[in-house]
């Protein structure tokens, strides 16, 4: 735990949006929390922060973040990625393999845990790929990155299906072996061939080849099936269908070790937002329909899902200005994620801010095996914690955002809930809703060593 | 109306307003000098990323018939790194001051991004996008129906619609932008569609549409049909499982010699048979079925010119009821704003 991240009295500040509270926070840990805490402590003055009318939650964990490098530093790099993740009020993201390199090696993972550390702004936990050059071949060496200095836990393909049943069977027994976790594309290939948007309604009006809910349920079905002979633990990113709910809560109740994760975007926005064409909208898995919006959100309510994943796929501005069968699917995410969550899930009553941590922070940072991520707000915890004001609002600029991707599907939107503070480390990476300065353990690494 | 791009959202009044210009139009190409003034000085760009040399040229002379300058681009090339982007493509137009850009685009909604984007200023004529829409072939596919719909009924076609007519489409559906485009306009003029397909070449969704569906053209056939639409099988499809053979598809789905033999036995002498083309003979229609008396195909091509000529005067030169400057007598009689009460 770092030391000499100085000494901050956080006033006020309604704990999982309960009773008010002050939290004094010191060299990296919430030292103490109790109501009228002095900021002339032992060693000296703390900063005050007056966290009136705000929430303290843990800092979030993103269990899905493409932040693109090494490979696509047109689109994103560690350092633009993560002060957007920052901003958004994560302390630690997972930046998936599918990099240029390919994320397969150990060397990759720890370029990139590396390229996090001297960023500063979040812990940057690569995930590994599963197979080879995400080729679907042949497993990669998951057991070297699992021994790494980036110590991988999660892998996946993501982006790409592992479909072979026979692979995906040995990569969930063989990492047991280090309490890994595959976390699984669900998308049968041969379904969704040149698949560019839901198969339905909307589909079949405006000509696009449809990528239909089957494709990914008979995955996800296959999927829990084998980590219940296997015993293993899988992890489903970014459901998006109402049957993968339905199979998900099936799994659970028969005691399968499955976790899953779903969007932000897919908690709020639907297929009918194609009809523009505007590929800002276009997205692997597809925007569905509003049942299984609907369907996600009462999942995501009642524990079936686990965790939000941003799934922040940030591209260059000519990958999405074409037309929408040559766009790149992906979508911005960091920034809008608590926004969106607070819109789709608090704000209609489905969750509370407690509800929130949950799934957006404990049981993350559970599923990746952050073990001082995602802990309670107590005093001797880590201080990764963030502070919300629920009742700001404030409309979508994608060109006012840290991240280099501007495809935001939420452009324009007027979205509740603004992150006003990031504590990563005891450190405040954002204070007063702007970037501040990286953890100060940053300063000591090399962005070049490995 | 700015632009042409869907039949989906083409208004009632907007759709006669069109066919009824285009029977003005059809006139002047009857004339011995098939020339208008109209859009002297206007720029059409005819922009194909998609080989398409019946609707290019079809697309050609309606604008020449206006007396617009056509420049032809053929933009082949199907990948972004293959060439430059379509937002490029379109600001070099604008650039060049286009007026129109006609667009057949591989991709569904190409169109609609032109339209909806800053990249060009000049109206947008769907040509036909991907797997979507192809407006001014289900026009003129409504305009040949109107012609013989109000033969029938003793009346002139000029403000009149499909009302009552009996339509079937029969074949791949689910790729056929031909079959959307006239799904949504013979709905507007209020004709009867019914789409008969193998189950594996129609849209997951069909159900939701003003339209009734059909595993078997002998029972649609049974039950009387006032037009019968062939679409083509694309070769694509044949190596795909959508059908297990050509013969068979020919067969069950196909215009064949009994099916056209079946209409003169069911005593429906005036149920026509029409295909956008081109033609697949003998697979999807009989080469006797494509040559009877019955058969529009060479109307619909002829009929063709006259539509587009209609939809390139009515975006370029603004409301139709301003009078268009040097217009033929034969063009005056297109006041349609009369017929909007229908």
């Amino acid at each position: 735990m770092a030391a000499n991240t100085g000494t901050y009295l956080i006033q006020g500040a309604a704990i999982l949006g309960g009773e008010p509270a002050d939290l004094l926070i010191r060299d990296g840990i919430i030292a103490e929390i109790g109501s009228g805490l002095s900021p002339v402590g032992q060693d000296g003055g703390a900063t005050v922060i007056d966290a009136t009318g705000l929430v303290a939650l843990p800092g979030m964990v993103d269990v899905h973040t493409h932040l693109r490098e090494p490979g696509r530093e047109d689109a994103e790099t560690v350092e633009t990625g993560t002060r957007a993740a920052a901003l958004g009020g994560y302390t630690a993201v997972h930046a998936m393999a599918n990099s240029t390199p390919v994320a397969d090696t150990a060397g990759v993972v720890e370029q990139v845990y590396t390229l996090g550390r001297a960023a500063g702004w979040v812990d940057v936990r690569p995930v590994g790929a599963v197979t080879v050059g995400l080729a679907g071949e042949q497993l990669a060496e998951l057991g070297a990155m699992a021994d790494s200095r980036a110590r991988v836990r999660m892998f996946s393909d993501d982006g790409i299906c592992v479909h072979d049943p026979v692979l995906m069977r040995r990569a969930l027994e063989y990492v047991k072996a280090f309490d890994g976790v595959v976390a699984q594309h669900a998308q049968e290939p041969r379904l969704t061939a040149g698949a560019q948007m839901n198969e339905g309604d909307v589909s079949a009006v405006l000509g696009l080849t449809g990528w239909p809910a089957v494709a990914e349920e008979s995955i996800i079905a296959r999927d829990v099936l084998l980590a219940q002979h296997v015993g293993s633990r899988l992890h489903v990113c970014h459901v998006s269908t109402a049957g993968s709910v339905e199979i998900i809560r099936w799994a659970k109740e028969r005691g399968i070790d499955v976790t899953a994760e779903v969007t932000p975007h897919h908690l709020l926005l639907t297929d009918d937002l194609v009809r523009s064409y505007d590929p800002v909208f276009k997205v692997n898995p597809p925007l569905r329909t509003d049942a299984d919006v609907q369907a996600l959100r009462a999942g995501l309510a009642d524990g079936t899902i686990d965790v939000v994943g941003t799934d922040h796929a940030p591209h260059p501005s000519e990958h999405k200005e074409c037309e929408w069968a040559q766009a790149a699917m992906g979508m911005t995410g960091l920034e809008t994620a608590l926004s969106v969550v607070q819109h789709a899930m608090i704000d209609t009553g489905l969750m509370t801010w407690a509800d929130f941590a949950r799934v957006t922070s404990t049981a993350a940072a559970k599923i990746g095996r952050l073990s001082d991520q995602g802990r309670p707000i107590e005093a001797g915890e880590p201080a990764n914690l963030i502070l919300v004001d629920p009742a700001a609002r404030w409309t979508v600029d994608p060109f006012q955002m840290a991240t280099m991707g501007r495809n935001s599907p939420f452009k324009g939107r007027e979205l509740p809930g603004k992150v006003v503070a990031t504590f990563f480390k005891g450190h405040p990476t954002v204070l007063d809703g702007a970037l501040n300065t990286p953890h100060p353990e940053a300063a000591a690494t090399p962005a070049g060593a490995a | 109306m700015k632009h042409l791009l869907s039949t989906e959202d083409l208004s009632r009044s907007n759709a006669i307003r069109i066919l009824d210009t285009a029977e003005e139009m059809s006139a002047v190409g009857e004339r011995e000098v098939k020339k208008l003034p109209a859009l002297r000085g206007r720029t059409v760009v005819n922009l194909f990323f998609e080989d398409s040399t019946r609707t290019r040229i079809s697309f050609e002379a309606a604008a020449k018939r206006l007396s617009a300058d056509v420049i032809n681009f053929a933009a082949k090339g199907s990948s972004v790194s293959k060439g430059e982007s379509l937002k490029d493509t379109a600001q070099t137009l604008s650039a060049m001051g286009a007026d129109a850009v006609v667009i057949r685009h591989w991709a569904s909604g190409a169109p609609h991004r032109l339209a909806a984007t800053d990249w060009i200023d000049a109206a947008v004529i769907n040509a036909g996008d991907g797997t979507h829409e192809h407006p001014t072939q289900a026009l003129l596919d409504a305009f040949t129906m109107r012609r013989h719909w109000a033969r029938l009924a003793g009346t002139g076609s000029e403000g009149t619609d499909l009302k009552g007519m009996r339509v079937a489409i029969a074949g791949d559906v689910l790729h056929s932008r031909v079959a959307r485009s006239n799904v949504w306009l013979l709905r507007t003029l209020g004709a009867e569609v019914t789409l008969v397909a193998p189950p594996t070449l129609l849209p997951v969704g069909v159900e939701k549409w003003p339209c009734s569906v059909s595993y078997n053209l002998d029972d649609t056939l049974v039950n009387g049909v006032d037009a019968v639409m062939m679409l083509r099988v694309q070769g694509e499809r044949m190596n795909a499982s959508f059908f297990p053979s050509t013969r068979e598809y020919s067969r069950r789905w196909g215009f064949d010699d009994n099916r056209l033999r079946a209409l003169d036995d069911l005593g429906m002498t005036d149920t026509i048979i029409m295909h956008p083309g081109p033609m697949n003979r003998g697979l999807e229609i009989s080469a006797a079925a494509a040559d009877s008396p019955r058969s529009t195909v060479l109307a619909q091509v002829r009929n063709g010119v006259s539509v587009r000529m209609a939809a390139l005067y009515l975006l370029l030169s603004g409301d139709t009821r301003e009078p268009a400057p040097h217009r033929a007598p034969a063009f005056a009689a297109a006041a349609p704003s009369t017929k909007e009460s229908n």
